[in-house]
């Protein structure tokens, strides 16, 4: 395990035996009179001074977390007192979620995190309340006068830390807000809150570092159009080797009608390009006429996590690219965060795209009218509708070797609210199908504790306890029902989970949905198979395996 | 508890200003007459400010929380209310939250027990209180409604007469009353007793409901203990809704220490979390559709920006992407 989370053992017995506000049994302390301590593990590297200067932002310098004196520029506190206006003028949910909060409590035992850390700071009524008392200092005279009676406070530089702590210990999954009962949040204020800290150069190098490499090649890890090439035709390889059958992807071609767009990590990470195998499998199969682009090869958005500019600025490459090869509409795979942005903002910040057509299946006729606009639809959408309409070939028993549950994204469960479409997929390729527990799923899912750009090395602590409630769920059906497969439609989730199974529940693999697609394709041509994607015996030729080892 | 103590002083001598004031002062006229107008404008005119203040700011994003199935292929059942396509099923959403408080009827408590297992139990008592509050409050202030009219209109005296029907004190008793301070003592009691509910409330979270429990309790014991001849304070009222200024007649010295509480609830009102009365309406994760894919939402502001176009990334990636064998623009 890494250096940056303990042991399993001493998580559970700080658990069993430290006192937590999540137990009841905790000392009374004001939230602003605890002191926030940046110890391994729970604070990100900040970007490094040459992202920055590619980015254009402000105050590259080396700095850390631990570090006394975070050299902010001069003048930050105008500039955060400025941003934070500005913000309120351009958001009316800001301003309203900043003012209507009552204080009920609703959300406070919603958050992973909170759940993971018993820390006050990280239940969500608190978290915005970091914000507010600073917002409640500088605006409502009436407020002003009462100060002390309603909770403001000065910014100063502690709180700069504070914001930057707790502001990077959620995940923007929407949990809290479905519980709310006037509907507020907390992504949206921690989005303009990492928005204002990026202001004076407090940030994180796993965000800010897949953005600037998005912008200059087209995806976040930073791979350059050969090797983006080569990567997808090592694949290839794989599929033929194990299925005897030969995929012919196209990379940047005009004329296609369709343009596929998934995240990189689909491309690159294991265990991601098994569902790339998936797509792939299941596009030669229906014969689709479909390209690739390197120039848009990332359907994730880390500047989503960054600001609404940068969110933006990568964004627009999907529909230049989709104009540029004159494709008629863009298909997308599986992926959270990057649906939040496609549902949600990408019509409003780069279209119309008008240059584009209304999705219709070339294989079933059906007309997406829930695209309509936006154009690009959702894989799962597109698979659920081929099977309905008995397009496909499948054999759901090739899938036998496991037992799966679901995982529903944050993003698409509660920015997007598709949850029946993967679902459906599912159990028509797969035969061995449990829920987790229902106040686990669907709009109430919990996030794998490593979203919004947090999946990364040095922040293991805190995404070991931020994974917990979901990892808790997974724990519950594995000893119920013997589930060992863990199936998401989201890439930071398949790059994610596996490391927190392994922690907390092992045992338990991480699937993307087409890869069980691909699994359970009877392709044209095939050779017979014995082996899924990942090279594990089916049911029924384990003993092949042992034999052939 | 500083936090709840600080807030429940303020609310004794809050009670204790007219008391002197009309008792010893006689300032009846300050009271009754300059104060109610006073109270009363900054109450409607802060409203209406407030309000105006949020829907001047723009809502530049589509960004519901979608509770439920989206609207998508046509097989596939739409969950109308949580995830809502048209405007009227996000009406039906926000008015389900105003009438029922449809999200917090979701709530869950959840638990760490040992061996660090998680359960998320079913928790509607702060549903229950909160609908109890806000319902019996609304009751009696439609109830309150019956001093501003000569005559009572019939659906007035009927809500009245439905809330004595427990005929068991005289004069009658209202079952608003009891439930209101139930109400308010278990919402009091769960944000001290409760450890988180400790941390995150502030003495803004105790004051309006101190300050409403004292409303009701001098209310009540007008009512029912000192008896307060309701003549004169309905001339009052009728003076006061025709703008008149005629100084008040002989009122029981309790009524003012009602009245002064309520035109202090009025003009604290605009200044504070109470106007989540007004906001409710305007929260954007409940108020919007979840069509963005469906019907472009446009945002008034839109940033320009700069992107990195094709061209650019061609010019700079053109030999290798040649040598493997991606089509380019430019030779």
């Amino acid at each position: 395990m890494s250096k940056y989370a303990s042991k399993v053992s001493e998580l559970k017995k700080e658990f069993d035996e430290k006192p937590s506000i999540l137990k009841g049994n905790y000392l009374d302390k004001e939230w602003w009179d605890i002191p926030v301590e940046f110890r391994e593990g729970n604070w990100c590297f900040p970007a490094k001074p040459e992202v920055l200067e590619s980015l254009g932002f402000a105050n590259p310098r080396k700095w850390a977390a631990t570090d006394q004196d975070w050299k902010l520029p001069g003048g930050w506190e105008k500039t955060i007192s400025e941003g934070l206006k500005s913000r309120l003028k351009k958001y009316r949910s800001l301003k309203l979620f900043l003012d209507t909060c009552v204080r009920c409590g609703a959300c406070a035992d919603k958050c992973h995190f909170f759940l993971g850390t018993g820390d006050p700071k990280n239940m969500p009524v608190v978290r915005a309340e970091l914000l507010r008392s600073v917002y409640r200092n500088d605006f409502p005279l009436a407020e002003k006068i009462l100060k002390g009676f309603s909770g403001s406070r000065k910014l100063t530089p502690e709180v700069i830390k504070e914001w930057h702590m707790y502001f990077n210990q959620c995940t923007e999954c929407r949990r809290c807000s479905v519980f709310c009962p006037f509907g507020i949040d907390t992504a949206e204020i921690t989005m303009l809150a990492r928005e204002l800290l990026n202001l004076i150069g407090v940030n994180n190098n796993w965000i800010l570092e897949p953005v600037s490499n998005c912008n200059r090649t087209g995806n976040h890890l930073g791979i350059e159009p050969h090797t983006f090439v080569q990567n997808i035709e090592s694949l290839v390889e794989d599929i033929e080797d194990l299925t005897g059958v030969t995929v012919e992807p196209t990379f940047n071609r005009k004329g296609a009608e369709v343009l596929f767009i998934t995240p990189s990590g689909d491309v690159f990470g294991d265990p991601g390009v098994y569902t790339m195998m998936g797509y792939l499998l299941l596009f030669h199969h229906i014969g689709l006429d479909y390209t690739i682009s390197t120039y848009a090869s990332e359907g994730g958005n880390f500047g989503m996590f960054t600001s609404n500019d940068m969110m933006k600025k990568l964004n627009a490459k999907m529909y230049h690219e989709a104009k540029r090869l004159g494709v008629k509409w863009i298909l997308g795979g599986e992926c959270g965060h990057m649906w939040r942005v496609v549902h949600q903002y990408m019509d409003t910040m780069n279209g119309p795209a008008d240059f584009l057509e209304q999705p219709v299946s070339p294989i079933t006729g059906t007309k997406f009218t829930n695209a309509a606009s936006t154009k690009m639809v959702h894989i799962a959408e597109f698979t659920a509708d081929l099977i309905h309409h008995k397009k496909l070939k499948l054999d759901p028993t090739r899938n036998d070797h496991l037992r799966t549950t679901f995982h529903d994204s944050c993003n698409i469960a509660r920015g997007m609210g598709m949850f029946d479409e993967p679902r459906y997929v599912l159990q028509n390729v797969c035969k061995s199908f449990h829920e987790m527990p229902e106040n686990t799923i669907r709009e109430q899912t919990f996030c794998c504790g490593s979203g919004s750009g947090l999946n990364t090395e040095e922040y293991m602590d805190i995404r070991m306890r931020g994974g917990l409630p979901r990892a808790n769920a997974v724990k519950h059906v594995k000893e119920k029902h013997q589930v060992n497969s863990l199936v998401t439609i989201c890439a930071i989730d398949r790059a994610s989970l596996p490391t927190l199974m392994n922690y907390w529940v092992p045992g338990v693999s991480v699937y993307g949905l087409h890869e069980l697609v691909g699994n359970a394709l009877v392709m044209e041509g095939e050779k017979k198979r014995t082996e899924d994607l990942r090279e594990n015996p089916m049911a029924g030729f384990e003993d092949r395996e042992k034999g052939d080892d | 508890m500083k936090k709840a103590l600080i807030p429940f002083l303020m609310v004794v001598v809050l009670a204790l200003i007219p008391y002197v004031g009309v008792h010893y002062a006689g300032l009846g006229y300050l009271f009754g007459i300059v104060l109610p107008y006073s109270a009363m404008t900054i109450l409607l005119c802060g409203f209406i400010f407030r309000m105006a203040d949020w829907l001047r700011r723009p809502v530049p994003f589509c960004i519901p929380t979608t509770c439920g199935q989206e609207q998508s292929l046509d097989w596939i059942k739409q969950d109308k209310l949580e995830s809502p396509s048209n405007f009227l099923y996000a009406a039906a959403r926000v008015l389900s939250e105003v009438f029922f408080f449809r999200s917090l009827f979701r709530n869950t408590r959840s638990e760490l027990h040992k061996g660090s297992n998680l359960t998320y139990g079913s928790n509607k008592w702060l549903w229950l209180g909160g609908l109890a509050f806000h319902w019996s409050l609304l009751v009696i202030v439609l109830r309150h409604a019956r001093f501003f009219f000569i005559m009572v209109p019939d659906s007035l005296q009927y809500l009245d007469d439905a809330d004595r029907f427990l005929d068991v004190t005289l004069p009658a008793f209202y079952m608003t009353d009891a439930l209101v301070l139930a109400a308010l003592t278990f919402l009091v009691l769960r944000r001290i007793r409760d450890a988180k509910m400790r941390v995150i409330s502030l003495p803004t979270d105790f004051f309006p409901l101190f300050l409403i429990m004292a409303i009701a309790l001098v209310g009540i014991s007008m009512r029912y203990v000192t008896k307060v001849d309701v003549m004169p304070v309905k001339v009052l009222m009728l003076n006061l809704l025709n703008f008149s200024f005629e100084p008040p007649g002989e009122i029981g010295t309790l009524f003012y220490v009602h009245l002064f509480l309520i035109c202090v609830l009025a003009i604290y009102f605009p200044f504070s979390k109470l106007m989540h009365m007004g906001g409710i309406f305007l929260s954007p994760t409940r108020n919007q559709c979840n069509n963005s894919r469906a019907k472009r939402h446009s945002n008034p502001w839109n940033s320009p920006i700069k992107f990195r176009t094709y061209a650019e990334y061609e010019d700079d990636y053109r030999d290798k992407m040649k040598k493997a064998k991606l089509p380019v623009e430019k030779q």
